[in-house]
């Protein structure tokens, strides 16, 4: 973690002059933090209309959308009152957000079970996906981008640029296709899908399998539930690694050309410590900003990375839910990973305000 | 605040001449136009883009087969003389399916992304020029959207449309809005403040007028920039929405419905996995070594 304002204090000033200004820069980011969180506010209420639109602006009736041409006009009319769609929109609207505010997201359709208690799963194992693959993305795409920056137009720069330009390009689910096809299918060395060998039986305790095998001291099932994470991990991971590489290069090109770095050279600091302590620290701001954008490239990603390996998360979830027609997942589904999204950009955004000491947070 | 020009009684005339305006812009075209072909990533981004236009136009001519022509016993056949890329389940030719889906890629990438322009670059200009209760309700509206993981508003227009090329087209187009209408509302709010635009504003010149002669032609470089890497995610998103079976629907050769078509078939068959996949990979790479090339050329600033 970066040391808090370290910027503002020059060492020339007084040490009760230092933390008058310690305070008074806590209070504009304490301030920054409310203007932030009340920005929330437009945007949730928009997700919700949107969220809630995805049932009431089909075209035609939506309920026989949801059971489509076949059913009989009592079933339609079941449904209808069901879901509540004999209500004015408005109405229908307030109870929606009523809803959602009591944690109730609705029934499946399909199961008939509180959507609530049985996305908790899915959940779950999205987030232990997301998390690996953003780890592996980070730990990649960081560090290629520091050896491209070190080794400024050498052939190793150029091997990690076309690496990272390719990676940009790739789409997602061909990736994970051809991991499957060369990794599980041809070579053997990994599982092609699930998230555990069912064969063992593994019950779960709060989802996320990899704590939970290290809870029960169960290290095979530790294993199994890793080796089953990796193809879809890198797969997911490729893109925000290629655009973590690219950010971290331009990042650290322009630290490294700082009069502070050749200082530090010129004293005889190692190029290690260089590289890792002084030029990434103030490389690292704009890199962290992409932190947050590519979060969203990542949860969308996990929908088609969850299809391909039929991994059991929320993407997996809401996919088999637009097969059924299962309107009250989808629209949870999407409403709860979008949730997901904005409190990801919302500790990014907060995290940066505490990083960076020298952005105005009082104009847009 | 608000940007109302005061109307003046005296016949007004821009700032600039038109002849001058025209050779400036001309120039600073040609300079561009020539620095383009200097630009190694951006030839052969624009040569791979080029390609598959081309490809796209000549289709009928490359192939001897239909797109849609079933072989019952050419099944599921690997790459030969006769089919470069092998053949799918029922024994169609994949090159020719390849060279079709590029008409179907370009097609839906080239109109979601316009689409997306012109209504985002309106949206922003309002936003941008008039500020007030217009700017903050239209920026809010880019702030719900892009809350959403795009591909997920993507999935949420679609399973409200119902899955179709067309309908996920438009899914395209919506999802990319925010990003055209905030970057035309933040070179608005900077051109907005230049000399020019103050001097059309005091000459009583009418508010569209500015827009469409002042602010506009000096806020398409990034637009154009943006539209080309934007290019690039439709292509990839059209390709998602497909291998969902949201967008194109079967027999189109679209190639992520051709991707999830083959999942079944992935080894006894590779091919039919690895050619369209390339076939999006080179697409999408095309256009971002293209976008990258105009944005170093065009906009410097933006590489930050």
């Amino acid at each position: 973690m970066l040391p808090l304002f370290q910027i503002g204090s020059t060492g020339q000033g007084s040490i009760g002059e230092t933390a008058v200004f310690q305070r008074k820069v806590g209070e504009i980011v304490f301030a920054y933090t409310v203007r932030r969180l009340l920005m929330l506010i437009p945007v949730l209420i928009g997700m919700s209309i949107i969220t809630f639109s995805i049932v009431h602006a089909i075209p035609g009736d939506p309920a026989r959308a949801i059971l489509g041409d076949k059913a009989t006009p009592e079933a339609v009319e079941k449904i209808r009152t069901h879901l509540g769609l004999d209500q004015p929109l408005y109405i229908q609207y307030f109870e929606y957000v009523k809803g959602l505010l009591q944690g109730d997201l609705g029934e499946s359709l399909i199961t008939q079970r509180p959507i609530a208690e049985e996305i908790g799963p899915y959940l779950a194992g999205t987030m232990e996906l997301a998390l690996l693959a953003m780890g592996i993305a980070i730990f990649f795409g960081m560090n290629l981008g520091i050896l491209s920056a070190w080794r400024h137009n050498s052939a190793v720069d150029y091997t990690a640029m076309v690496i990272a330009l390719i990676g940009v390009s790739m789409p997602v689910f061909w990736l994970g296709l051809m991991e499957q096809w060369v990794f599980a299918q041809e070579l053997g060395w990994l599982p092609s899908n699930g998230r555990i060998d069912p064969r063992l039986g593994f019950e779960p305790i709060t989802h996320f399998y990899l704590l939970d095998s290290l809870i029960k001291g169960d290290f095979y099932a530790f294993n199994d539930a890793f080796n089953h994470m990796i193809l879809p991990a890198v797969a997911l991971g490729t893109i925000p690694m290629a655009i973590i590489a690219r950010m971290t290069r331009s990042s650290m090109l322009e630290v490294m050309r700082s009069d502070y770095v050749r200082t530090a050279r010129a004293k005889g600091v190692s190029e290690f410590l260089v590289i890792y302590k002084h030029t990434l620290k103030n490389a690292f701001i704009p890199i962290l900003t992409v932190f947050g954008l590519q979060m969203g490239l990542l949860l969308g990603g996990a929908v088609l990375t969850e299809t391909i390996f039929s991994w059991p998360g929320v993407g997996q979830y809401l996919v088999d839910a637009i097969n059924n027609r299962d309107y009250p997942v989808i629209q949870s589904g999407i409403l709860i990973i979008a949730t997901l999204f904005v409190l990801i950009n919302l500790i990014v955004d907060l995290l940066y305000a505490a990083v960076d000491p020298r952005i105005q947070y009082g104009k847009e | 605040m608000s940007a109302q020009p005061t109307p003046s009684p005296v016949t007004t005339q821009d700032p600039k001449t038109e002849g001058e305006e025209r050779e400036a812009l001309n120039s600073s075209l040609r300079d561009a136009w020539r620095s383009l072909f200097r630009h190694r990533s951006a030839v052969i981004g624009g040569g791979i883009v080029l390609f598959f236009i081309l490809l796209a136009l000549i289709a009928p001519l490359l192939v001897p087969y239909g797109f849609n022509q079933v072989d019952a016993d050419a099944r599921l056949q690997a790459p030969s003389a006769a089919h470069w890329f092998g053949t799918d389940d029922l024994g169609r030719d994949i090159f020719t399916r390849i060279v079709y889906g590029a008409r179907i890629s370009l097609w839906v990438g080239f109109f979601a992304i316009l689409g997306s322009i012109i209504v985002g670059s309106l949206l922003g200009l309002i936003a941008g020029y008039y500020g007030g209760w217009k700017d903050i309700i239209i920026s809010r509206v880019f702030d719900t959207l892009l809350a959403f993981p795009s591909l997920l508003l993507g999935i949420a227009i679609v399973s409200m449309l119902g899955p179709s090329l067309e309908n996920a087209m438009y899914a395209i187009a919506i999802i990319n809005i925010p990003n055209f209408g905030r970057l035309m509302r933040s070179r608005v709010l900077s051109v907005k403040q230049e000399d020019f635009v103050l001097a059309a504003r005091a000459v009583g010149m009418k508010d569209w007028r500015i827009l469409l002669k002042h602010v506009m032609p000096n806020s398409w470089t990034p637009i154009m920039v943006q539209g080309t890497l934007g290019f690039a995610t439709a292509v990839l998103e059209a390709a998602a929405f497909g291998f969902l079976g949201l967008g194109a629907q079967p027999p189109e050769p679209e190639w992520g419905k051709m991707l999830s078509d083959s999942r079944q078939f992935i080894q006894s068959a590779p091919w039919t996995m690895i050619f369209p996949g390339m076939a999006i990979m080179f697409t999408v790479l095309g256009f971002n070594l293209l976008g990258d090339g105009l944005r170093d050329i065009l906009d410097p600033r933006m590489k930050q």
